[in-house]
Formats: structure tokens, C-alpha cells, sequence
């Protein structure tokens, strides 16, 4: 019996599609099972193909694979754009009522099953229900216990009261029925349940619960995909922590909304995707001249300009790492994994105050519309601690003051890290410019306060690397030949290729990276490794150039920039033909 | 710092790079003594500037303040009073700053009715640049860029304010210190978004909208029997193109402002030293 399970349910956009994947994502993660979800989209509202797709197993999954096991076609066209997935024994869903399927011969050695959806639903009392029929007829398929998807439903349909969540689940169940009746049901899957507990979220999630539990209460954002759940999120959770939302006119204001509220003395953040990343280039110097903690998501789909908004990439990383003009102090962190979102969103407000700079902290679409299980005490909040960094109040004003008692906001100190005054404080009077500044913070264009506040603002980098721990992880063997090195996102996908490479007896050391500035130093790995693979989603290796610059040795680079995410069985194929 | 703060604790020792006789004095003086006279410090007060020379008040005044870039400085004066309620926060700007580059912001802050006092410093020309048209520049005045005039009508902000919701919109001339003092004042006491655009001449590159110019042309709302509270009565003097009204224009005083509406009570400098209270639960959302 099949226990990895590739469900997919495939249609219009409007279809319904999203909410109906959601809900069985949600049912299969209570039933103690581990989901990994992805989505083909398009860049518009109804019309146009896009699909929820599900990897579930009772052992963990972080990455999909080339295989698609049930799914739920509610046009023609999805099994069409899932023909290359699809196998011989794939279960299909569909409903041959409609004029839609009148003409559709299901594919050789695939098990059709032609179920009365809309039928079906109506009989549950509405059309609109057809998704959830389906539903049911996929328990009876995987043999999975209806029961599950009662929760789900009722999490779903509560609000709009107990008679439609009851239809729902009535609907679920003449879905399974029907099929019990009506076809052979000895299904080659099974998928058991467990007593685990499971939390399924994703990136933009776990961004914006990272962001509350580091005691942000300032968010403001403009809408763009795949950023903006994060503001979704935020928004009606946040105020509950006595935080606010903004939803700015454009990503110029964004910017300089959470650049105002950080000077008022709140963990304040923006996140936006490349394009806005761009507009916010400008404040981005000013924030960091300023010396103002700033936190940045970058959520990047594939560019450049607007790009394929919906699609996957990494390629925003030279961006990161250099745009704005002028030399600019930053940190750039690249959370690997969706639980490392959480994580490393704590960690960015505690660089930011600590060394008072701006922190990208990047995702991208393929972690920010993947909805992953994880358990629960990977977020534990009780773990969670906030450093402020060099706060100075009333008492120790004076310290930092010079003979004619003015703050000095810019103080030259040995770490790099001036002392920081919250408006109100007094005798912390100061201003702030993007404006070369003395220690006062006043203009100046003299030549050696200039070198000295560059230096100083260097510094902070020196001091970060030599006091926080800006490391990797490691999977695989430590003593291969072959070494694969990531960043980002490949993770999930890395991890499981390394059990296919194993499989064909291909041995590896896989390094993955949390952080590209500052980064660990990988000169010793790469030059006891034979082979050095770099992968990441985009074209011309940005990271991979930064590993050259690192270690002076050439590597091989391994890279997708079609828009979409790397699969675990195609990397694996990959690496195999670079180190073989 | 008490509350009888005077106007001189908000100067601070640095000497303006002002040309002499700029209307920028007068204009900033304004700013400061409204703040003494309204019972702010130095120390619960916050400026923020764009760029040019009205970006420069930050430095000459002594306040919290930030000298940010050009045409943004409406989205940091929000965010600072969104995030601190306790703080009075006067964004300083000029005509280009706040009617070109930054027009769009202006619009929706005007929207946000953040309680804010945003006075422009309108000279109608850019002057760091040396003479170059603004968008409040004549039509037919000519610069270095604009050989035979902008070709194009002037903004007119009072009209977009008002047409955007705003809940005080006045009008200033620098020149009258004693007047200009009492309209920025109102515009600080206000509860809500204030716009004063100031006529503040520039001697060095304008020479039509002169001291004298403003002198012959403005005409004070105080004696021109308007009242603040007729939205139709200021729409109509706002739209008067012919004369340079001064004063207040017009004021809702009814209106609620946007911390009061929407945004927090308590500030929002504290941090806990963990997660908040509470967090937990936000993992419990996901179960």
C-alpha cells in the first residue's frame, strides 16, 4: 500500500481551488500526517489554469516530486498540464456531466472515475459544493477516514454558520459513497493517520508570527505577489499585540513609514517582492546612513521587471547584496526552510537594533505559497529573545553627550554601535540624514569625519562577524568528494535528492546557507571537496560568484530559472551529472 | 525639559546656509514659536524634512528630527506618529518636495488625516538647484529649464488638499511673523492633518513672487469675512486663481484623526524581553 501520497485538484482560477486544497492540506496535517503543498498559478484573478498540489506521508516531506498520484480535474485542461506527472495507475477525478469532459477519454492505464460533482452537490444542497464532493470521493480513494475533513470543514464554513458546514459535510460524504457504489475501490493507497501534532503554515506566515513574537508592532506594505500574506497576516493579529498595519500608496512610503516608525523607537518592518525592492532602493541608503534598525522582507518571484509575477526564482540576490548606491552596511539573511523564516525574523530585529542597520531577510515564492507541516515547538515562542542593542535612557544620557550637552547619535566607538535615543528621552535631542554627518548627526563634508563615519559604519560588519554566529548546515557525508552548496529555498529539495543520489549510490556533502552577508566562510569545505556544485534558482549563479570571490576556486553550478521550484528526483539527476 | 519650553530652546547653535532675506526664517521661526506657544519640548517633538533648502530645518532647529530624501518626508512624519501618539511631529517640506516628487504621498496623508502639521515652504522655484521651475511656478515664468515657462498651469494644493478630505487647510506668508506664528499654531492644535503652505520668497533665483509681490497681492481671511467652518466658502477662495489668500481656510473640527480612529493608544518603543503574551497562540492558529 502507497503511503507518499501526490494529490492534486486542478482548474480555473475562481474554481474554488485554493480554499478546497487548503482544507484537505488542513485535514490531512490534524490527521497526524505531513504535508508539503505547492501551487501552479497565474497572474490573474478567474480564468487560466492553476492547480493546489499536496506531497503528504506519515515520515516528513519537504520538497514535491515528479509524480502525481490522485487528481481532482475540474476542466480538461488539468490533466493535459499534469499529463507529464501522471502514471500508469494515477486515479482521476472528474465529472463527466459536463459539457466540459463530454469529449474526454481518460489516459491509457490511468483509472478514470467519473463522479456527478455538481449533481452530487446540489443534492447537498448547492452547486458551490462540487469541490468538497470531491473531496470525499479522494478519502475513499486513499482510504482515508472522512472524519478528518470534518474539522476542516466546520474551521472553514463555521462562520457562515452550522447548516452550511453540515451541507459540507454531507456533501463529502455522497462523494465518497458514490464511489464506494460505484467502483471497485481496492485503491493502491492507504493513508494512515498518526496522534503527531502538526503546525502547516507558510513562509509569509511564519515571517509575519516571527515579526510578533520579536515585538514588531509597525508593518506597512503595498500589496504585491508573493509578499503580501505577510501583511495579511499581520493584519488583525498585530493589533492585538497593541501593533498596526499600514497599507502604504506605493513601496516609496512603505519604506519610509516603517523608517519613521524605527526612529520613533518600534521594531518596525516592510515586505515587498523585487520590483518593490527596487523602489525602496532609495530609502534603503537612507536607513542605513541614518543608522536606523529596519527589517526588509524580500519575497522574490522571477524578474527582472515585472517578470512572471507568479513564478518562482532566486534572483534578486545581487540586489540584496548591492543595490542602492553608494557603499551600504547590511545584512542579508536567507532562511532556508519555513520554520528558519520564523526563526530568522527574531534574529533580523535583533541585528537590526544591535548593529542599527537594515536586514533584508529573504524567501520566495516557492516557500511563500508553500503551506509546509512542521512540529509545533519548532516555533516556540518561550525561546524567542529580544535584544535591543545600545538603548541609552535619561540615566545614562550624559555619557553619550558632548561638552555642550548634545547627543551624540553617531558616536565613534570601537564596535561600530552608537548609542540610540527614542524621541522623548531627554537630552537625546538629534537629528538623522541620509547627509554625511558628524557625531551629532550634522552635515559635514570634512574629510576625516567622513572616513571616520565610514569606518564606523563598516565596523558594525566586523564586529557582527565576530561576535554572532553566522554558520551553515550540513547534511549528508561530511567526508564526500561531492559537495553541493545552496542558499535559500533548495533546501527541502536538497535533502530529499540526497536519498535518490544515495539510492544510485552517489555520495554527498550538502551545505546549506542561512546567511549571504555577512556568510560563513566556506574555503575549507570547498577546497576538501573534489566536486563543488552550487545550486539555486536563477540563471547566471549569483551565489555560486560569491563562493568564487570566497575560496578562489572555480565551481560548477547547477541552475533553474524556468519559474519553477527545483523538484527532489530532478536535482537529485542533476547533481548526478555534474559529479559522476 | 518642562513644559514651558521657550521658543529658543527649539534653535539650535548651527547658523542657517539660508541666503540672506530667504523666506525660510521666517517660515521656521513660525514653526518654533507655534511649538513653544502650544506647550511642546524639544525633547517630545519630532521634525522631519525632505530635500532642497527646506530640508535643512532639521538642522536648525533642536528637536528630534530626520533629514530624510527627497518628497518623502510625509511617509516617516506617519510612521513616527503612528508609532509614538505621544510625540507632536511637524514635517517641514517645500514645493517641489511636497507637490512633484512627493505629491502622491501628500495626497495620502491629506486621505489619512494623520495628526500631523505640514507646512511647505512655497517659494515657487527650486533654489538648491539653482532656478529651475517648481510646480507651483507660474506658467509662463522663466528659468534655465523652462525657457518659455512651464507650459503648464500651477498646482494648486490647497484644492488637492481639500478635494483629498483635508481637515485644515491654511494658507501663509512668512513675512508677517506675528500672523504666520498663529496659523501654525491653529495648524498644531489641530486634531488631525494641517497643511500651511507658506509663501516663502526666494531672493536669489525668483523675481516675480517677491516679498514685495506678496505684499501688494495677499489678502487676509481675517479681513476678508470668511469663515473657516464653510467648506463652500473655501472652496471658492481656494479656487480664486487671482488672489493669495492667507489664513485659515478652512477646518473641520469635527473630525476624528487617524491615531484616534485606527491607531494605538500606547506607544510603541517598549519591547518585551521575549515573545509577547499571548504569542503562543499564533502557533495554535495553525494546528
Amino acid at each position: 500500500m502507497q503511503d507518499d501520497l501526490n494529490w492534486a485538484i486542478g482548474g480555473e482560477a475562481g474554481d474554488g481551488i485554493d480554499s478546497t486544497g487548503k482544507i484537505f492540506a488542513q485535514a490531512l496535517s490534524r490527521a497526524g500526517r505531513h504535508v508539503f503543498t505547492s501551487k501552479d498559478f497565474a497572474s490573474r484573478i478567474r480564468g487560466g489554469y492553476t492547480a493546489y498540489k499536496i506531497r503528504t506521508a506519515v515520515d516528513r516531506v519537504q520538497s514535491v516530486v515528479d509524480r502525481l498520484d490522485i487528481l481532482i480535474a475540474l476542466t480538461e485542461r488539468t490533466v493535459d498540464e499534469n499529463m507529464d506527472e501522471l502514471h500508469d495507475g494515477s486515479v482521476i477525478i472528474y465529472d463527466g456531466e459536463r459539457t466540459e469532459f463530454s469529449d474526454f477519454e481518460v489516459p491509457d492505464g490511468m483509472v478514470g472515475l467519473d463522479v456527478p460533482l455538481k449533481s452530487l452537490a446540489e443534492d447537498a444542497g448547492g452547486a458551490i459544493m462540487r469541490n468538497i464532493v470531491a473531496l470525499g470521493a479522494v478519502c475513499e480513494v486513499a482510504d482515508f477516514p472522512i472524519e478528518n475533513l470534518d474539522e476542516s470543514l466546520q474551521k472553514k464554513f463555521g462562520g457562515k454558520g452550522e447548516k452550511i458546514v453540515e451541507n459540507n459535510k454531507e456533501a463529502a460524504r455522497l462523494g465518497e459513497q458514490y464511489v464506494a457504489e460505484n467502483y471497485e475501490t481496492d485503491f493502491d493507497f492507504e493513508l494512515e493517520t498518526t496522534d503527531e501534532d502538526y503546525v502547516l503554515l507558510n513562509a509569509d506566515e511564519a515571517i509575519g508570527m516571527g515579526a510578533i513574537a520579536a515585538g514588531c508592532k509597525f508593518y506597512a506594505g503595498y500589496p504585491i505577489t508573493p509578499a503580501t500574506d505577510v501583511m495579511t497576516y499581520l493584519t488583525g493579529r498585530i493589533e492585538q499585540f497593541g501593533g498596526h498595519v499600514v497599507q502604504a500608496e506605493d513601496e516609496l512610503a512603505a519604506i519610509n513609514l516603517a523608517l519613521g516608525a524605527a526612529r520613533g523607537g518600534a521594531r518596525a518592518m516592510t515586505a515587498t517582492s523585487g520590483p518593490g525592492i527596487d523602489l525602496m532602493a532609495e530609502t534603503f541608503g537612507l536607513v542605513a546612513t541614518s543608522e536606523t534598525p529596519l527589517v526588509i522582507a524580500n519575497i522574490m518571484r522571477s524578474g527582472p521587471s515585472t517578470g512572471m509575477p507568479t513564478k518562482q526564482e532566486q534572483g534578486d540576490l545581487n540586489m540584496m547584496l548591492y543595490g542602492g548606491h553608494g557603499e551600504i552596511p547590511r545584512f542579508v539573511l536567507t532562511p532556508t526552510t519555513v520554520s528558519e523564516c520564523f526563526h530568522k525574523t527574531v534574529e533580523a530585529f535583533n541585528l537590526a537594533e544591535k548593529y542599527q542597520m537594515p536586514v533584508y531577510i529573504s524567501a520566495d515564492l516557492s516557500m511563500a505559497v508553500t503551506e509546509q507541516t512542521f512540529k509545533p515547538d519548532e516555533f516556540d515562542m518561550d525561546a524567542v529573545e529580544n535584544d535591543r542593542g545600545k538603548v541609552v535612557d535619561e540615566s545614562e544620557i550624559s555619557k553619550w553627550q558632548d561638552e555642550q550637552d548634545r547627543f551624540k547619535a553617531h558616536a565613534v566607538t570601537a564596535d561600530g554601535v552608537s548609542p540610540r535615543a527614542f524621541p522623548g528621552t531627554e537630552g537625546g535631542v538629534h537629528m538623522s540624514t541620509g547627509l554625511e554627518h558628524d557625531e551629532l548627526g550634522r552635515r559635514t563634508e570634512d574629510v576625516d569625519e567622513r572616513v571616520e563615519q565610514v569606518d564606523k559604519r563598516n565596523q558594525k560588519v566586523a564586529t557582527a562577524e565576530e561576535r554572532e554566529d553566522f554558520d551553515y548546515r550540513e547534511f549528508g557525508n561530511a567526508d564526500s568528494d561531492n559537495l553541493v552548496i545552496s542558499w535559500g529555498s533548495n533546501e527541502g529539495a536538497m535533502v530529499e535528492a540526497l536519498d535518490f543520489l544515495a539510492e544510485e549510490d552517489v555520495d554527498v556533502r550538502f551545505i546549506s546557507v542561512p546567511y549571504v552577508f555577512p556568510r560563513p566562510d566556506l574555503t575549507d569545505e570547498v577546497e576538501a571537496a573534489e566536486n563543488v556544485v552550487v545550486v539555486e534558482c536563477n540563471s547566471t549563479g549569483q551565489f555560486a560568484d560569491l563562493i568564487e570571490h570566497d575560496t578562489l576556486t572555480r565551481v560548477e553550478r547547477v541552475n533553474k530559472y524556468n519559474g519553477v521550484r527545483y523538484k527532489a528526483d530532478e536535482l537529485a539527476a542533476e547533481i548526478k551529472e555534474v559529479v559522476a | 525639559m518642562s513644559s514651558n519650553a521657550r521658543f529658543i530652546d527649539f534653535k539650535s547653535d548651527k547658523q542657517p546656509t539660508w541666503c540672506p532675506g530667504c523666506g525660510d526664517f521666517g517660515t521656521m521661526n513660525g514653526i518654533m514659536k507655534g511649538l513653544a506657544e502650544t506647550g511642546n519640548t524639544p525633547d517630545e517633538t519630532f521634525v522631519v524634512a525632505g530635500i532642497g533648502c527646506s530640508g535643512k530645518i532639521g538642522t536648525y532647529m533642536r528637536s528630534y528630527a530626520l533629514h530624510g530624501v527627497h518628497g518623502r518626508a510625509l511617509p516617516v512624519g506617519t510612521g513616527v506618529k503612528i508609532a509614538r501618539p505621544d510625540i507632536e511631529v511637524v514635517v517641514a517640506g517645500g514645493d517641489g518636495d511636497g507637490y512633484s516628487i512627493g505629491a502622491g504621498h501628500f495626497i495620502h496623508a491629506v486621505r489619512r488625516n494623520i495628526d500631523l502639521t505640514y507646512v511647505v515652504m512655497d517659494n515657487r522655484i527650486y533654489g538648491l538647484t539653482k532656478g529651475q521651475a517648481s510646480p507651483t511656478s507660474r506658467s509662463d515664468f522663466e528659468t534655465s529649464t523652462t525657457p518659455d515657462g512651464p507650459k503648464q498651469p500651477p498646482v494648486n494644493p490647497l484644492a488637492l488638499a481639500l478635494s483629498a478630505g483635508g481637515t485644515f487647510i491654511a494658507q501663509s506668508f512668512s513675512s508677517n511673523a506675528k500672523r504666520h506664528q498663529e496659523i501654525v499654531q491653529k495648524a498644531i492644535e489641530h486634531d488631525g492633518f494641517s497643511i500651511v503652505n507658506t509663501f516663502s520668497p526666494c531672493v536669489t533665483f525668483n523675481d516675480v513672487d517677491t516679498y514685495d509681490y506678496f505684499r501688494d497681492n495677499i489678502v487676509d481671511l481675517d479681513e476678508a469675512d470668511h469663515d473657516p467652518t464653510d467648506r463652500e466658502a473655501a472652496k471658492d477662495k481656494i479656487l480664486d486663481n487671482d488672489k493669495e489668500y492667507i489664513g485659515v481656510l478652512w477646518e473641520d473640527e469635527d473630525a476624528t484623526d487617524y491615531n484616534t480612529a485606527h491607531g494605538v493608544d500606547e506607544p510603541m518603543h517598549e519591547v518585551p524581553d521575549g515573545a509577547p503574551d499571548g504569542a503562543t497562540d499564533l502557533v495554535r492558529e495553525f494546528y
